[in-house]
């Protein structure tokens, strides 16, 4: 029996028809929406390649049956930011060099913009290290990545301040 | 993956009547979703909780107990200050699980509920008693030191994976319990079982069984003051116990007025032995106290061909836990939680 389900996929509404519940959120993506920008690693939440936004909250889309996601808001890579009004923390990636092949860092992003707005302290690299854990690096940039989280962090604590002002 | 049936209920009473032979319940799919891929496990229904409406709030009861309930995500129960600051072995043992993106789907009661990591459980092609009784355990001799040196049988030799479970243990929790027959609880102590023969009997609940919430009965929260999980592991962050502990002591003009000590990763579930809290009762913080205490928690433990480390690794975990229990918890949960790369002493809570 087919699902029929409305998500808000990047700030646009979408009805999509499922046509098997076991088709998982990150293909329902990739496969059927043609949003290739989330990555698939290990397809076991293992790897944090496939991390997308749901209701503002960090998941690895992999182990998510988008059967469950009727009336759910979900941000990818794709909705974050524009080429032309990147998101801070997008910026801040190319800016110290937060990726070498780039495959986990759609995932890495998408983490770090989900760990920010739990509130992150970005003065403790420590605290940045552990909160990515869920991200796996093949190429080992986490040096770059670490900075970058940092940044955007400081950057948007700001530039909220600055709103609030 | 097999295909299923998938029904959202609203209500828990929908949700019991949609239960059958072949079903499962839905958390938040960190674990079986990944077992759903494996073929491990084959559900011919797959019944959501995500929709069933009132089990989504922390409570404070009347008499002080808190109740958890069965859909809140790892990561929202860490993220409630009150209750972390009551309960802040808890709280660290979520925080030292598993990644931020897992906590944010994972529920309470699916962490309570998760299946074993035995690399041969995972492995469709691998015998396994847990999975196929009868079948033999390819685990037995295999490689790895992710197997149980307590509560073992011949059938199966997996220890349960749960950060969670050895501090909800270690505080007697309850776990609320709804099926066809009606309501019942269900001590922390009584829910995981040993393998014995009936490997495949995972948990104390019944087919059909649903859990709605856990409980920390009131005055567990009289180890605040005093309260570390410890988890060493193969990597810093993002891995599972090799060997854990969860300590708490409450403290009375300088000697141990009540203690509480449980072992993760050691057996097929949270490790506790009375005689161990015991022997600390009335007696001033001390590393050879802790260490008495220690041996006996981990007596009887088997080492089999090449585990004798895993024992003396596990007895190590609980002493150092014990020593940071007795130091006092943090003021601030650790960069690190549960981690031994200890920072320097911070400043602790006031008990
Ligand atoms: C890569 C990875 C690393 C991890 N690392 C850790 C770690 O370091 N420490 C740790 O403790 N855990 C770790 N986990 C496990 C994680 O904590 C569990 O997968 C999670 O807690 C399960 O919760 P869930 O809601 O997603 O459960 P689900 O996957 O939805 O369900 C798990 C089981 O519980 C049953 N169930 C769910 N809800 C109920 C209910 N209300 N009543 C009865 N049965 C129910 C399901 O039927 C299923 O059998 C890790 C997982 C992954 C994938
Ligand atoms: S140890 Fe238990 S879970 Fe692992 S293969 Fe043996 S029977 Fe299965
Ligand atoms: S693809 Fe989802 S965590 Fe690796
Ligand atoms: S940049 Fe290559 S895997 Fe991270």
């Amino acid at each position: 029996m087919p699902l029929s389900m409305t998500l808000t996929l990047n700030g646009a509404a979408r009805d999509v028809v499922l046509d098997d519940p076991r088709v998982t959120l990150l293909d329902l993506l990739r496969e059927r929406l043609d949003l290739t920008g989330t990555k698939k690693g290990c397809d076991r939440g293992q790897c944090g390649a496939c991390t997308v936004l749901v209701n503002g909250r960090r998941v690895n889309s992999c182990l998510t049956l988008a059967a469950t996601l009727d009336g759910a808001e979900v941000t990818t890579i794709e909705g974050l930011g524009t080429a032309a009004a990147l998101h801070p923390v997008q910026a801040a990636f190319i800016e110290h060099d937060g990726f070498q092949c780039g495959y986990c860092t759609p995932g890495q992003i998408m983490s770090a913009a989900g760990l920010i707005s739990e509130g992150l302290d970005a003065e403790d690299p420590e605290r940045i290290r552990e909160g990515m854990s869920g991200n796996i690096c093949r190429c080992g940039a986490y040096h770059g990545i670490t900075l970058a989280v940092q940044e955007a962090a400081r950057r948007m604590a700001a530039d909220g301040q600055e709103d609030a002002a | 993956m097999k295909s299923f049936d998938f029904v959202q209920p609203r209500t828990v009473a929908e949700a019991l009547a949609a239960w059958g032979p072949g079903a499962v319940w839905l958390g938040g799919g960190t674990s079986l979703i990944d077992l759903m891929k494996l073929g491990v496990a084959q559900p011919d229904v797959v019944i959501d909780l995500g929709r069933v409406a009132g089990m989504r709030s922390v409570d404070v009861q009347g008499d002080g107990a808190v109740r958890i309930g069965a859909l809140v995500s790892n990561a929202d129960l860490t993220r409630d200050a009150a209750f972390a600051a009551r309960f802040p072995m808890v709280a660290e043992a979520l925080l030292s699980g598993a990644s931020g993106q897992l906590r944010n789907a994972a529920t309470v009661a699916g962490n309570l509920m998760q299946h074993t990591r035995c690399a041969y459980f995972q492995d469709a092609g691998a015998a396994c008693n847990r999975r196929d009784p009868g079948a033999g355990c390819d685990a037995q001799g295999g490689v790895g030191g992710g197997v149980a040196v307590l509560g073992a049988s011949p059938a199966c030799i997996a220890v349960n994976p749960s950060d969670f479970c050895v501090p909800l243990a270690a505080l007697d929790a309850v776990v609320e319990v709804q099926g066809p027959e009606g309501g019942r609880e269900i001590a922390m102590a009584d829910f995981h079982l040993l393998p014995g023969d009936t490997p495949d009997r995972v948990t104390a609940l019944a087919p059909g069984e649903l859990i709605v919430a856990l409980r920390l009965p009131a005055g567990a929260d009289g180890f605040a003051g005093h309260s570390r999980y410890l988890k060493v592991r193969d990597r810093t962050s993002f891995a599972f116990a090799t060997a854990s502990a969860a300590a708490g002591l409450r403290m009375e003009h300088g000697r141990i007025a009540e203690a509480r000590l449980a072992l993760g990763a050691v057996a097929a579930k949270p490790w506790r032995v009375a005689e161990a809290e015991a022997v600390l009762i009335g007696q001033t913080p001390d590393a050879d106290l802790f260490d008495r205490a220690a041996t006996i928690a981990m007596a009887g433990a088997e080492p089999g061909d090449d585990l004798a480390w895993k024992i003396d690794l596990a007895r190590k975990t609980a002493v150092r836990a014990l020593c940071l229990a007795a130091a006092g918890t943090p003021a601030r949960m650790p960069a690190l939680p549960a981690s031994v790369f200890a920072e320097p002493a911070g400043e602790k809570v006031h008990a």
